[in-house]
């Protein structure tokens, strides 16, 4: 069997076309834009990369998630439900002080997971790990095992829910990544609100094998999980610590 | 449960053709405020909505499916009073009917019985830049 030249690049525009063994049937499958009837796809694996040079000393993000998630506290500190906060690091020994922002590190191997007696704390195909209130029943076992402390209970009754984010007492939370505006193709509150009001310093994409900007990012730029140790493969990575 | 809302709707029947006395427990308000209909038909709605919303619920809470036909934010959309932006309340759509059957439900413990203030544009229409 021979190839002439003709036949030869007609077969390499087919194979660069993204691995089609057949018609519709893909080596490869392309990523595309998810419509509402789709499930969320494992080809997916959102994540966020926050440099914590440019991270100011503001409270943007945590403002924006508590706003767009209708978070709210009653003054009290101790028990008030937490998506999102600053924590501040200082070098005892030469002063140098950072900021940055903490939330759900969307683990790819989460304890809060591993832990759960009805199955109510998952992760989701794109990698977003949830809560599903409906089979929550509030025994906390996530609360202590999250390594970030990311999770909060609601001890108390909540009203002015958001229509996207249904929250009651009784039940764990955290960060949702935004999962709402995810699946409408927005990015989190919290991206949004750092680079408009903020210091540009959170990123958001797809972590996965997709050639993406985030990914892109991480291939050439150094960054960091935090206790990586625990080689939980967080979502959440970051630069300059 | 179901069966139980059955023979109380069919109770209420009985007794609003029948003689004039007033009912021992006031009949629930049903007052459509929007839409011409409703995503099914009525009577498959009034034995199986719990099982639509409970049905669409995991679809969405696991799936990330977000269709609208089947959600409860669709329901508190149309069937919220715009006297009171809810669907609860004395004469509210799901609770006058849910206290009339003696069905408690615990939706809106956590959602929101108000309806979205804007309404959100058809998922399609919005694509990542």
């Amino acid at each position: 069997m021979s190839l002439d030249r003709r036949h030869f690049i007609g077969l390499g525009a087919a194979v660069t076309a993204g691995a089609v063994l057949a018609p519709g049937l893909r080596l490869i499958e392309l990523v595309q834009a998810r419509s509402p009837e789709e499930s969320a796809s494992v080809l997916r694996r959102w994540g966020l990369l926050i440099d914590t040079a440019l991270c100011t000393d503001c409270e943007v993000c945590v403002t924006a998630c508590h706003e767009e998630n209708g978070v709210s506290g009653h003054g009290r500190p101790a028990t008030d439900a937490q998506w999102i906060r600053k924590v501040g690091l200082r070098d005892k020994r030469t002063g140098h002080a950072q900021t940055l922002p903490l939330m759900c590190q969307h683990c790819a191997h989460p304890p809060c997971v591993d832990v759960c007696p009805t199955g109510a704390s998952f992760k989701r195909a794109d990698g977003i790990v949830l809560v599903d209130k409906h089979t929550c029943i509030g025994c906390r076992y996530c609360v202590m095992a999250c390594p970030y402390g990311a999770r909060s209970f609601i001890h108390e009754t909540v009203t002015g829910q958001k229509p996207d984010v249904p929250r009651g007492k009784g039940t764990v939370e955290s960060c949702t990544l935004c999962v709402h505006r995810i699946d409408r193709d927005e990015q989190p509150a919290c991206v949004e609100a750092c680079a408009r009001d903020g210091g540009k310093a959170m990123m958001f994409g797809d972590l996965g094998e997709n050639d993406g900007e985030l990914r892109e990012r991480l291939r050439r730029q150094p960054s960091s999980q935090l206790r990586p140790e625990l080689a939980l493969d967080t979502g959440v990575r970051y630069q300059g610590l | 449960m179901m069966g139980l809302l059955a023979v109380l709707l069919t109770a209420a029947g009985v007794a609003l053709a029948g003689d004039k006395q007033p009912a021992r427990v006031a009949l629930p308000v049903i007052k459509i405020e929007k839409g011409e209909k409703c995503v099914e038909p009525t009577a498959e709605m009034r034995r199986n909505h719990m099982n639509l919303i409970s049905h669409q619920r995991d679809r969405t809470v696991h799936d990330g499916i977000r269709t609208v036909k089947h959600s409860l934010k669709n329901c508190v959309d149309c069937h919220a009073s715009p006297k009171t932006n809810s669907v609860l309340g004395k004469d509210g759509f799901c609770e006058s009917c849910h206290a009339y059957a003696a069905v408690r439900m615990d939706c809106f413990e956590c959602h929101s019985s108000a309806p979205r203030k804007a309404a959100s544009a058809p998922l399609a229409e919005r694509r990542a830049p």
